[in-house]
C-alpha cells in the first residue's frame, strides 16, 4: 500500500467521524448525513482499489481513472461554494431582518415615551 | 429634552439618511435636510462614533441599528421608518455631505406632481450647474448604469445616485434584498418590477475629500457587480 492510500484512507476515517459526530449533536439532517457517508465510502474504495475510476471513466468517456475523479471533485467543490454562498447571502437576509426588527421597535418605544413627555401635565 | 422633534407624529415629507461613522459631517447634512423635510430619519447603521447622538441633536430621529448591516439594509429601514410615521413621500440622501437640501427639495417637489413614484436625482443629468464629479466617477457611474441596464432593462443616467424619492405607494412595495451598495441598482430593479414611473432630476453633487475617502473604490466596485449578478439571476 502507498502512503497516499494511508492518508487518503486516513482522512476519510477522520472526516465519517466528523459526519457522525455533527449528526449526534444534532447539527446534521439524515440525508445529509448519508450523503457525506456515502461520499467519503467511494474514497475508501477509490483509495484501496484505484481501478474502480478507471470504470467510471470508461463509461463517462473520460481517459484516465484519475481525471474523472478530480473532475467529480472540481465540480463537487465549485457545487459546495456555490451553495454555501447562496447560505451566508440568507443568513445576512435574517440578520439583517432582525437587526431591522429591533431597531423599528425602539423607534416605537422611544416615540411612545416622548409622547408620554409631551402630554401636558407631566412634563 | 424629548428624544424627538414634536412633528414627527404628522410627518408627511420624511427624509432618510443612511450613516456610518459620519460625525464629522452628520450634523451638517441634518440641520440642512431638516429645513425643507417634515421629519428626518437618520439610520445610523452600527457606528461606533458619535453619528446617532449628533444626529439627534440636529433634529432627526434616529434608529439605530445594533451592528453594521450595510446601506442597502439601512435604507430598507430607513424607509419601514418612514412608512410607520405615516410618509407621503421618503427622499433618501448620503451622509457625506455629497448631496444638498435644495436638491432633496427638487425631488419631493417632483413627486408632489404626482404623475411618477420614483424620482432619481441624477448626477450625470445635464444641469446648469453640474457640481465637481471627478473623471473617475462618472467612469465608475457610467459602468453602474451600464451593468444596471444589462441585469434589469432600464436605463438611467445616474443609477448609482444616493439621492432618490419614492411616493408611498412605491415605498410601501419596494423589496430591497441586498445589504450593501447594489441596493443602489436594486431601486432601478424595482422600478421595472413594480412598474413605477421614473423621473429624474438633475443635481448637482458636492465632492470633498472626505466624500471620496468614503466613496467607492475598484474593488467594492468588483463586489457589487458580483452581488447585483447574483442578485439578477439567483435572488
Amino acid at each position: 500500500m502507498h502512503a497516499i492510500q494511508i492518508v487518503l484512507i486516513c482522512f476519510a476515517v477522520f472526516a465519517m467521524s466528523r459526519v457522525l459526530i455533527r449528526h449526534r449533536r444534532g447539527l446534521m439532517r439524515m440525508l445529509h448525513v448519508e450523503l457525506w457517508l456515502l461520499f467519503w465510502v467511494a474514497v475508501v474504495v477509490v483509495a484501496l482499489r484505484p481501478g474502480t475510476t478507471d470504470l467510471l471513466a470508461t463509461w463517462l468517456g473520460v481517459g484516465r481513472g484519475v481525471d474523472t475523479a478530480m473532475y467529480l471533485a472540481l465540480l463537487m467543490i465549485f457545487y459546495l461554494l456555490f451553495r454555501s454562498f447562496g447560505k451566508i447571502e440568507d443568513l445576512d437576509r435574517q440578520l439583517t431582518r432582525v437587526v431591522r426588527a429591533n431597531a423599528l421597535r425602539e423607534m416605537e418605544q422611544d416615540l411612545t415615551a416622548a409622547k408620554d413627555h409631551e402630554r401636558p401635565g407631566e412634563k | 429634552m424629548p428624544p424627538f422633534p414634536s412633528h414627527v407624529s404628522m410627518a408627511k415629507r420624511i427624509i432618510v439618511i443612511p450613516a456610518y461613522n459620519e460625525e464629522l459631517t452628520i450634523a451638517d447634512v441634518v440641520s440642512g435636510a431638516v429645513k425643507i423635510a417634515d421629519c428626518v430619519v437618520v439610520v445610523d447603521d452600527g457606528s461606533r462614533d458619535r453619528t446617532s447622538a449628533l444626529a439627534k441633536q440636529a433634529g432627526a430621529l434616529v434608529v439605530r441599528h445594533a451592528v453594521n448591516r450595510g446601506v442597502g439594509a439601512a435604507l430598507g429601514t430607513g424607509i419601514e421608518a418612514a412608512l410607520r410615521l405615516d410618509a407621503d413621500a421618503v427622499v433618501t440622501m448620503d451622509a457625506d455631505g455629497q448631496h444638498r437640501a435644495e436638491d432633496a427639495a427638487k425631488v419631493f417637489e417632483r413627486l408632489a406632481e404626482g404623475d411618477v413614484e420614483f424620482v432619481i436625482g441624477s448626477r450625470m443629468k445635464k444641469s446648469e450647474d453640474p457640481g465637481n464629479m471627478p473623471a473617475h466617477r462618472v467612469l465608475f457611474n457610467t459602468v453602474g448604469n451600464v451593468l444596471t441596464y444589462l441585469l434589469f432593462g432600464v436605463w438611467v443616467t445616474d443609477s448609482q445616485s444616493g439621492l432618490r424619492g419614492l411616493s408611498r405607494n412605491a415605498a410601501s412595495t419596494i423589496e430591497l434584498r441586498t445589504n450593501g451598495m447594489e441596493s443602489l441598482s436594486e431601486f432601478i430593479k424595482e422600478k421595472k418590477d413594480k412598474h413605477w414611473r421614473l423621473a429624474e432630476v438633475p443635481i448637482k453633487a458636492i465632492y470633498t475629500d472626505y466624500s471620496m475617502s468614503k466613496g467607492q473604490n475598484f474593488f467594492v466596485g468588483v463586489k457589487v457587480a458580483l452581488r447585483l449578478i447574483w442578485r439578477r439571476f439567483f435572488g
